[in-house]
């Protein structure tokens, strides 16, 4: 069997398969399901300065191929994780990515301060939430103001620190070459599509916050493209993701330019799709006789 | 994957399933279902109606894409069922009720089987549906008393001071109208709330429900919660 093993910039993982923030909580759940050491990293639930309820009404809304999500980062605040999370995810055999989101510069930048001390290894900045009224999606839908984020909260961390980017914008190239030249060291994309859906009964709108982000494999053709896309653009390593569900999925985001993936919506279609994939990636590996993953990353 | 025994038509697009196979769970507990492979995205959580040696069943209505492709399924044919997930209800004695409305009668079917087996002091069973009565036959044998409404309030049926205990399952605002009926009566009302679900296991936060004592998991935390912990503070989906 072939190992799949990737480095990450300077950081080795023991395979490119990353479970996505948002989709896999703290691993807790998960890992009372199969072992997720196996994992080549996890994204935390998205952490905010303060503990937040999220958003009200329907959260969950199917589409063909892809569901439509409007949790609004409910989370137990940076203390809350610190707190009660971290203890278990610092256990792990895995990385382990803390993503940080928030409606203000400077509740990105304390709460990046506050897991400074911690042993994970990789800050991945959330300027792309479609779900909050305010912050969130608007620092990374704009070239200056993802780079303002990106250098105020270079200032603040010296680990590695990857900005996960909105597909909601015209030129993700630009936005992705803004955030390297502030200082990050590695880009994920993308976040969800900024999606709707309507009761025509009710005649209402399903979401109570109008909007809401579209995930799955109905949007893994756009992800592959704006993978590629940044991955001509600029020269850090990338995790790619958006609708991926099989080792195969993942190999083309790969060959797009990708170092790793992201495993979001595949998580509730099978509780197992982490480990299922690393198993199809290095099943192809043997296949196609490919060493090492580097072989192939953007060919294209 | 296990194998379908039976799946039969009840009522318009009502339905109750049958599957092959030794499951555990206790009352008020789910599983997610899912007869396809890869779409739908969501498997669909659906609370145990029944559960013996060998066998589990449960009772649907066909409210979209997924429970159609459930509804064309046939005996022998394949369907994956994992979990069982969620609280369930308490263990409860004394002077019990159970509450159903319409699909809610769900979980009480096998609520009033557990239950019957601990002998209570009495069980007493009210049932409501909005147009016919879809499966009153299934709770006869575990009832003290049983009283069946249709087209009115399954509630107005009800005098909490009756009761030690109440387990009710149907649409919110039944539940919260029971709540509030059992204020002060002495009577404890746990309610089995329904949510869109994703992930099933607690990790993906689309299926909370708002409480007395803040965000709570549907699939993990419930689908049992005491009622006066959820209502008034869960907003009725409109």
């Amino acid at each position: 069997m072939s190992s799949s093993k990737v480095d990450f910039g300077k950081l080795g993982f023991k395979n490119p398969v990353v479970m996505a923030s948002g989709t896999f909580g703290f691993g807790k759940e998960y890992g009372e399901i199969y072992d997720i050491s196996k994992l080549g990293g996890i994204s935390t639930k998205g952490i905010t300065l303060e503990k937040r309820a999220g958003n009200k009404g329907i959260r969950v809304w199917e589409t063909p191929s892809g569901m439509m999500n409007s949790v609004g980062l409910e989370n137990p605040g940076v203390e809350g994780f610190l707190e009660e999370e971290a203890a278990f995810l610092s256990e792990l055999d895995t990385r382990v990515i803390v993503n940080v989101s928030g409606s203000r510069m400077e509740d990105y930048s304390e709460a990046v301060k506050r897991i400074e001390n911690t042993s994970f290894d990789i800050v991945e900045l959330n300027i792309s939430c479609p779900n909050l009224k305010s912050g969130g999606m608007a620092f990374g839908t704009n070239a200056d103001s993802a780079y303002e984020i990106v250098k105020e909260i270079r200032k603040n961390t010296q680990k590695m620190l990857m900005v996960k980017l909105s597909p909601n914008v015209g030129d993700i190239a630009e936005i992705a070459s803004a955030c390297v030249s502030a200082g990050a060291d590695a880009i994920s994309l993308i976040n969800t599509i900024q999606a709707m859906a309507v009761d025509i009964y009710r005649r209402k709108i399903i979401f109570d916050n109008t909007y809401a982000g579209l995930s799955g494999p109905a949007v893994r053709p756009i992800a592959l493209r704006m993978v590629h896309q940044v991955a001509k653009a600029v020269n850090v390593p990338i995790m790619g993701m958006g609708g991926i569900t099989s080792g195969e999925d993942a190999i083309s985001f790969i060959m797009a330019g990708a170092s790793c993936v992201q495993i979001g919506t595949a998580n509730f279609m099978d509780l197992r799709a982490g480990t299922r994939i690393v198993e199809e990636i290095e099943a192809f590996m043997d296949r196609e006789n490919v060493k090492s993953l580097s072989e192939i990353r953007g060919i294209l | 994957m296990s194998r379908i025994l039976y799946n039969n038509r009840l009522a318009e697009n009502i339905y109750e399933i049958g599957v092959e196979g030794s499951f555990e769970g206790s009352m008020g507990q789910f599983y997610m279902v899912r007869a396809w492979d890869q779409y739908p995205v969501l498997s669909r959580p659906l609370s145990i109606h029944d559960l013996e040696e060998g066998k589990i069943a449960f009772l649907y209505r066909i409210c979209g894409e997924g429970t159609k492709i459930i509804s064309r399924k046939k005996a022998g044919d394949e369907i994956s069922l994992q979990g069982p997930y969620g609280n369930g209800f308490p263990t409860a004695q004394g002077r019990i009720a159970l509450v159903g409305g319409g699909l809610g009668t769900a979980p009480l079917r096998f609520a009033a089987k557990t239950l019957c087996e601990l002998n209570p002091e009495k069980l007493d069973i009210y049932l409501g549906y909005a147009e016919e009565d879809i499966n009153s036959n299934r709770f006869s044998k575990y009832a003290n008393s049983m009283k069946i409404d249709i087209g009115g309030y399954v509630t107005d049926m009800i005098d909490p001071l009756d009761y030690d205990t109440i387990f009710a399952c149907g649409p919110e605002p039944m539940m919260q109208a029971l709540t509030m009926k059992a204020k002060g009566t002495g009577a404890k009302v746990f309610i089995s709330m329904e949510k869109r679900m994703a992930c099933g296991i607690g990790a993906c936060l689309v299926c909370t429900c708002r409480t007395k004592n803040g965000n709570r998991k549907t699939c993990k935390d419930g689908p049992v919660f005491a009622g006066e912990d959820v209502f008034p503070y869960e907003f009725k989906q409109s």
